[in-house]
């Protein structure tokens, strides 16, 4: 039984992606979860793994090569059985397929891009929207990326002045607008806000903190990414995806967490089977994932499989967020900043530490009733990870 | 150890952040307004500095590694009545 291994799409916009290095070669025995290869996007270069176990027999692609989302990129002898975690089809489409070149996910390219690819030379996503923003023509550069490809570095010699540091953020930025406008054109978003009192939860992370060396110890963002986990796994509408006009709710709960870039854009990686770990692995796992979102070598799991999304703006910043929906995700949770503010106790006024939370839901899944449950709910885990 | 502290500490910050541009590092002004860190940064700004000074900071001295200036001056006093480190 062979396997085929295509390119995934790590967003709802993403057409194409350009394969930048393959870490395996024919013969090489692979196991579900290994990096098959290097992926650039819109998003930085990607870590794609390789959810079966087998043996590597064809490469189909070269280096360099920009293909659209689901061509197979590669064919693996393996085991059918074990098969992919991610039960996503967006990810794992049946093989059935007979042209090795055709793309099993059904993305058509919009028609400009289809029709530039036939006659252009080959462009990595992030140089074509960097050319794109600065007005430069692609069919007067000289790829010098593997293969040819015309890398964002080309881009930048040609466009002056150079700003090298501006580029990703060029093309980060248009995948951000792509997503958000997909979001506010299809998804009817509600919002519902709640105030609580995040004192107990601050002293108990404060008495843990103080006792810990600084390697262990745990921000508040963790705790609370943990409350929103457990309340998804348990109130039925917000962890899932909306697809083909259908909610299909996901078992396992894959936060994505909004991870701001220096400089402006970001990415919402996802924090897999975070209901499932414990506060110090919760830490661990988001420590090492906001790491490699600002430094490299997210997984494409990662970047496809999130099924709720947290944004926290963090200390210090607002005392509302007012967040927008990933596609095809149908809730995301905003965190405020958690502030000293007069708060009543057994009918006295007193100083609180107060923190906002908020929910977008979707209005094609949920209503705000069953919204604000899953707010309520998000509250008393909360409080639970308080004592 | 001849190297100075503050270039110590640089190479340390930019070890946590290389995402940073070393030349617009303004080090009187806060990291926070430059470079848009949070705390998930500070946190690793203090494991990493641990690791190379060999200071623990407790979370309540977080704010002396607000700037690159105070960080300096911080471990500067932390060092002297820690010899050992």
């Amino acid at each position: 039984m062979s396997v085929e291994f295509r390119m995934p799409s790590l967003g709802p916009d993403m057409e194409a992606g350009t394969l930048v290095e393959w870490r395996v070669s024919p013969g090489t025995a692979v196991h579900r979860g290994d990096v098959m290869a290097l992926v650039e996007t819109e998003k930085g270069i990607i870590d794609v793994e390789i959810f079966h176990d087998g043996t590597v027999e064809q490469l189909l692609v070269a280096k360099g090569a920009h293909v659209p989302v689901g061509t197979v990129l590669a064919i693996l002898s393996g085991d059918a059985h074990a098969t992919s975690r991610s039960a996503s089809a967006r990810e794992e489409p049946v093989a059935a397929a007979s042209s090795a070149a055709s793309p099993v996910v059904p993305v058509p390219p919009p028609a400009a891009a289809a029709a530039e690819s036939a006659s252009h030379p080959k462009v990595s996503p992030a140089a074509r929207a960097r050319a794109r923003a600065l007005g430069v023509d692609l069919q007067s550069l000289q790829g010098t990326g593997p293969g040819g490809v015309i890398t964002l570095a080309d881009v930048e010699r040609l466009a002056a002045p150079p700003s090298p540091s501006r580029a990703p953020q060029v093309a980060m930025r248009h995948a951000i607008a792509a997503a958000m406008s997909r979001a506010n054109r299809e998804i009817p978003h509600y919002y519902l806000a709640s105030t609580i009192d995040f004192t107990p939860l601050r002293a108990r992370l404060e008495a843990i903190n103080r006792s810990r060396a600084v390697e262990q110890r745990v921000l508040y963002a963790a705790a609370v990414i943990r409350a929103v986990a457990h309340a998804a796994r348990e109130i039925p509408g917000f962890n899932g995806h909306y697809r083909d006009e259908t909610f299909v709710p996901s078992v396992p709960v894959h936060v994505g967490v909004a991870v701001a870039q220096r400089g402006g854009g970001l990415v919402a990686p996802a924090l897999l089977d975070a209901a499932d770990k414990t506060l110090d692995e919760l830490m661990t796992a988001l420590s090492d994932l906001v790491a490699r979102a600002r430094g490299g070598h997210l997984r494409a799991s990662e970047l496809s499989l999130a099924t709720i999304t947290v944004t926290s703006l963090g200390e210090g910043s607002v005392e509302t967020v007012f967040p927008v929906i990933f596609p095809d995700q149908v809730a995301i949770v905003g965190v405020g900043s958690p502030t000293e503010r007069p708060w009543i106790v057994d009918g006295k006024v007193t100083a609180r530490w107060v923190l906002n939370l908020s929910l977008a839901g979707d209005h094609r899944v949920s209503d705000g009733r069953a919204g604000a449950r899953f707010l309520e709910r998000v509250a008393a885990r909360i409080v639970a990870e308080s004592t | 150890m001849t190297e100075p502290l503050a270039d110590r500490v640089l190479k340390v910050l930019l070890a946590v952040a290389p995402d940073i541009d070393a030349q617009a590092i303004v080090p009187e002004a806060s990291l926070r307004d430059q470079f848009d860190f949070d705390s998930m940064d500070t946190l690793q700004f203090a494991i990493a500095l641990k690791r190379e000074f060999g200071v623990d900071v407790p979370d309540s001295d977080f704010r002396e590694l607000a700037t690159l200036d105070r960080c300096v001056k911080y471990l500067a006093t932390r060092l002297a009545v820690q010899p050992g480190a």
